[in-house]
């Protein structure tokens, strides 16, 4: 449409051929970015003819910073154009937005550079051009009150900007991922969840290993696919949309009970006697064959999976870290900790649960706590010190300095720890962890129904303000709502959402007598794994 | 080359664009140099000693002044003649002041939302609803003030919305002090750190240091910016400066120590490393610190010998098992590793043997056995093994003890494919009976098997595990003579 030639992934190194006078860098305003633009522009050949121009759009802001480094390496000069694409919001899936903003965490918690929020702020607002200013906006958390404050302000600013768009949505929830420390760092138990925690979901595409996937037909076993397998994760596909938000547990029968209709389906065809029939049926095959590739991939994949839940490594992590979450045995030294430190298990393995024991005992005992950093120290390397003081820093690893441990009564107020948990076929959100039920989705529930009037003690406990804004609509605009109608409520998590804290938010939605559908929105879809790398240090790699 | 502002969209749309080239840019370059000397020249006649000569120079203008840079401005400067000195600079730059690239920068960003023609409110729901693309809305509300010129004077309120707007500023106008921080403080009430950082950059080259580091002291929001911002771009010694100007002495420390990791050369980073230990970490940190840099110092020490020894071909050791990587910078464990493996017999008197790594690091009995242990297993020296877990009392009766546990010894035995003779004599040493029998089992441990079943008189398990054994072998033989012993007593 707007006659690009080519489209080329940003890597160092000369620029590809190709015959065009522009050339268009469409970044993220991030240093190690600008240096390898600063590669491409110098290796540029300048004798050429003619000479291409090279233009930067910055996404989602133009970054002055950025800029001032293009400067000093002496290429900034070379752009003809600097300007911003200001998308803010990506939409992920039909419910779910994402800023894919991987560091808005430790910007905000640790740098206290609040950028991410501002971006927020304003995708906020974009979101409430299209879609109609939210009425009703509650929040909890020091990052959810700064944007909620540069909401107000934004929209005082520029009167302008009122619309008159009905509302789509009823409530604006600004969730902090700081008052929930905890549930990222455990271990996410449906089938999504356990994609992204074992293989990495990035921007709903999943890389797996080809071996499961290798067309048994042809050629046996000849020549095995080594690239990896990468696959489209959403809910355009059916049965993805069905299984992705059960417990793994639960998704072993789906995918049979689907193989059976399938292949009852294909079986029809000899039953299909007159020409109409099998008209009828041969119009379907599309539809059918589909399926059947779907189910063949998540079957393989289920499988995958499998190999890991079943190993005795994987039991034991999970058992440890519901422990924890249950409240037992947090306040010393864990025995498998110090196993998977002594066999050096991937550190970040270690962290995730030193951190978790650490929030579920609202920090940890100094002298259970210097021995955790000296084991780890002396085992990873002493340079990760400066990993461990991030985590301090960001309160994912303390120390227990009021004497007090407040975990218990938040996890018995909020109902966190469900002893019996229906993954088959959950009555409660405890079933995306097995048992317990994440406190971020526990707030935005409470706050439905009956409100969070009910549990100001605990919302004390956590931290960060809460609180209630309203935003005057013109009478005209005021909702009348029908008997039975679902109230709308966005739920933005400022610092990342998980898959399993998504896939709660949906059964809500889907819950029969719930009252409130959730739309989410975020500033990064995390794991553990890549929340806890993200506050790691940035080592060199070692020398040799 | 400055145009009207209602021309852009046809100029950018119609026209080939001929804005910026790069014999522009040579052009533009020998009109700076021009302006510099006008300013150089201008710089007896206002008595300023001032050196900030390219002033008029925006935020995405080319040059700009190194951090050396620094006006020496306090808030008392004399503004006549600072005004009199940004006129004749205004003539020396003027074809630059005008951003010819500011211009067109606007309808590029035009292309992405469609093509409304006049941005004005109607068009908002227009370009937002049938794109979607996200674009804040009052970027496209534009207020009266954006068609002045370049060169009039933007409030700091307007220049910081301005560059919210990814608009191009010029922030030298603001020179008082005092005009400097309300445009800060307008900066972070914004809470774009885009700007913020912007505002930064500017003061950070304007201001002298200690004007600058107590101004933030007093505003928290730009100066955590700041040092994300030196931290970003690595501009260590202005940020530890400024930590130390904070107190924030922990942070100071941690900072400098970051440094080693950029240091390759392991002398230099060992020197660098004993420097830190001075700092002030906290308590645990500091012996933490101190055991990096003994461990360093000692690793070089090992390294220089082993290399040696390796070359010199004298050593057994290293012949049968020449060395994969150097020992520098590798963790503690991984040391004491390594001298398990290799001076394994040393004294405890050379820095390279075990004992001494245990003593001087007070590396735990559990950590150092299972070190200890899979360090022998892999070179198969059984009878080390044995000696780690074998202790003697006063009566000289010998008992085996471990601080791990036996199973995890089995573990760690079975995975170096120790052979069923050394495993079985561990196994049989686990001490809850159901591990044993799960451990026995799996790894085929028979006689353990076929003992505890006989210990705990289960007649049933132990016929049942006859056909696990070879017909015919010693195991087989063993359990028939004991299901025939009359004087045991079967529970079943």
């Amino acid at each position: 449409e707007h006659e690009v030639e080519k489209m080329f992934t940003l890597k160092p190194g000369r620029l590809p051929q190709a015959d065009v006078k522009n050339v268009i860098f469409f970044v993220r305003p991030k240093l190690e970015l600008m240096d390898i633009i600063t590669d491409n522009v110098l290796r540029e050949d300048r004798g050429r003819s003619p000479q291409r121009d090279f233009h930067i759009l910055f996404v989602p802001r133009r970054s002055l910073l950025c800029e001032q480094w293009l400067k000093e390496q002496g290429v900034l000069g070379s752009f003809i154009h600097r300007e911003q694409y200001s998308l803010d919001l990506i939409p992920f899936d039909g419910d779910l937005l994402s800023m894919e903003s991987e560091s808005a965490f430790k910007e905000c918690y640790l740098e206290s550079d609040q950028t991410s929020l501002y971006h927020a702020a304003k995708g906020l607002m974009t979101l409430q051009a299209l879609y109609g200013t939210i009425p009703q906006i509650f929040g909890k958390g020091e990052c959810a009150r700064h944007v909620a404050n540069m909401m107000i302000r934004m929209k005082r600013e520029f009167p302008g900007s009122q619309n008159s768009i009905f509302p789509v949505f009823d409530t604006l929830l600004l969730l902090d991922r700081n008052v929930d420390l905890l549930t990222p760092l455990a271990t996410q138990l449906t089938y999504e969840g356990l994609i992204d925690e074992i293989y990495g979901i990035q921007n709903t595409y999943v890389k797996l290993p080809p071996e499961k996937f290798a067309p048994k037909k042809q050629g046996e076993g000849k020549d095995l696919p080594t690239e990896p397998k990468k696959l489209q994760l959403n809910s355009a596909e059916e049965l993805y949309a069905e299984i992705r938000d059960k417990n793994f547990n639960a998704v072993g029968s789906v995918l049979s009970k689907k193989a059976k209709i399938i292949s009852a389906a294909f079986e029809e065809r000899h039953h299909a006697k007159t020409v109409g029939e099998i008209k009828q049926f041969v119009s379907q095959l599309p539809h059918m064959q589909a399926a059947r590739s779907s189910l063949a991939n998540h079957t393989s994949i289920a499988e995958l999976i499998k190999d890991i839940t079943t190993s005795e490594d994987f039991f034991d992590n999970l058992t440890v870290e519901q422990e924890f979450m249950s409240g037992i045995d947090t306040d010393k030294v864990n025995n498998y900790i110090e196993d998977c430190i002594a066999q050096k298990h991937p550190l970040i393995k270690i962290l995730r649960l030193v951190c978790l024991q650490s929030v579920c005992n609202s920090g940890l005992k100094q002298k259970v706590l210097d021995h955790y950093k000296r084991e780890i120290l002396q085992t990873y390397g002493y340079e990760h010190i400066l990993t461990l003081n991030n985590l301090e820093k960001a309160g994912l690893l303390k120390p227990q300095t009021s004497g007090r441990n407040n975990y218990p009564t938040i996890r018995k107020t909020l109902r966190l720890w469900m002893d019996d948990v229906n993954e088959q076929n959950p009555n409660d959100i405890s079933y995306v962890y097995s048992g317990y039920a994440p406190l971020s989705v526990r707030l935005a529930q409470l706050l439905a129904r009956p409100g969070w009037r009910s549990i100001e003690e605990v919302l004390k406990m956590l931290p960060g303000p809460h609180f209630e804004e309203r935003q005057q609509l013109p009478t005209g605009l005021q909702k009348k709502r029908q008997h039975g109608e679902n109230r709308v409520t966005l739920v933005f998590f400022l610092g990342g959402v998980t898959y399993a804290e998504i896939a709660a938010l949906r059964f809500l939605s889907q819950m029969e007598d719930g009252g409130t559908e959730y739309v989410i929105a975020t500033t990064k879809l995390i794991n553990g794994t890549s929340w806890i790398k993200s506050l790691m240090e940035k080592l060199e790699p070692p020398p040799f | 080359m400055s145009r009207a502002r209602a021309d852009e969209e046809e100029y950018w749309h119609s026209s080939k664009f001929r804005a910026f080239t790069f014999d522009d840019e040579d052009d533009e370059l020998s009109q700076l140099k021009e302006s510099k000397r006008a300013v150089n020249s201008l710089r007896d006649i206002v008595d300023d000693d001032d050196d900030d000569d390219l002033e008029r120079v925006s935020w995405s203008g080319e040059p700009v002044g190194s951090i050396s840079w620094s006006i020496k401005e306090t808030a008392s400067s004399s503004s006549s003649s600072l005004e009199g000195r940004d006129s004749s600079l205004q003539k020396g730059s003027s074809s630059y002041a005008a951003f010819p690239k500011q211009v067109s920068s606007y309808s590029l960003s035009s292309l992405f939302k469609g093509r409304n023609k006049l941005p004005s409110f109607q068009s908002l729901s227009d370009a937002l609803s049938d794109t979607g693309i996200k674009n804040y809305a009052p970027e496209l509300r534009r207020p009266k003030a954006e068609y002045k010129d370049y060169c009039s004077d933007w409030s700091p309120k307007d220049t910081v919305r301005r560059m919210q707007r990814g608009k191009v500023c010029s922030l030298e106008r603001f020179r008082s002090l005092q005009d400097k921080l309300v445009l800060l403080d307008e900066a972070v009430a914004g809470h774009d750190g885009n700007v913020i950082t912007a505002v930064l950059i500017f003061l950070k080259r304007t201001l002298r240091r200690e004007i600058l580091f107590r101004e933030l002291e007093v505003r928290q929001v730009a100066l955590c910016h700041l040092i994300h911002f030196l931290k970003e771009t690595g501009e260590q010694k202005l940020l530890l400066d400024l930590l130390r100007f904070l107190d924030r002495t922990e942070e100071v420390a941690l900072s400098q120590y970051r440094e080693h990791l950029n240091i390759q050369d392991v002398e230099k980073r060992r020197e660098f490393l004993k420097g830190c230990i001075g700092l002030p970490f906290s308590a645990e940190d500091t012996s933490h610190i101190q055991d990096h840099y003994t461990l360093l110092e000692r690793q070089i020490i090992i390294e220089a010998n082993d290399r040696h020894l390796e070359t010199a071909g004298q050593s057994e050791i290293f012949r049968k098992y020449p060395r994969k990587a150097s020992i520098l910078n590798m963790p503690l464990v991984t040391t004491l590793f390594y001298s398990c493996f290799y001076h394994y017999t040393e004294a405890e008197g050379t820095f390279s043997s075990p004992t001494n790594l245990k003593k001087t690091f007070k590396i735990p009995d559990k950590q150092y056995v299972l070190t200890a242990l899979a360090a022998r297993a892999k070179l198969r020296a059984w009878d080390d093994v044995d000696a780690l877990f074998t202790t003697k009392n006063w009566l000289g009766y010998t008992k085996k003890k471990a601080p791990i546990g036996f199973h995890r010894v089995v573990e760690i035995l079975q995975r170096n494919n120790a052979p069923v003779q050394v495993l079985q004599e561990y196994v049989r040493l686990v001490e809850d009976v159901e591990t044993r029998l799960n451990l026995a089992t799996k790894y085929k441990c028979h006689d353990v098997v076929i003992e505890t079943y006989k210990d705990l008189k289960d007649r049933i398990q132990l016929t049942a595990y006859k056909c696990k054994v070879e017909r015919g072998s010693a195991e087989e033989e063993k359990i028939n003579s004991i299901l025939n012993n009359m004087q045991i007593r079967w529970k079943n």
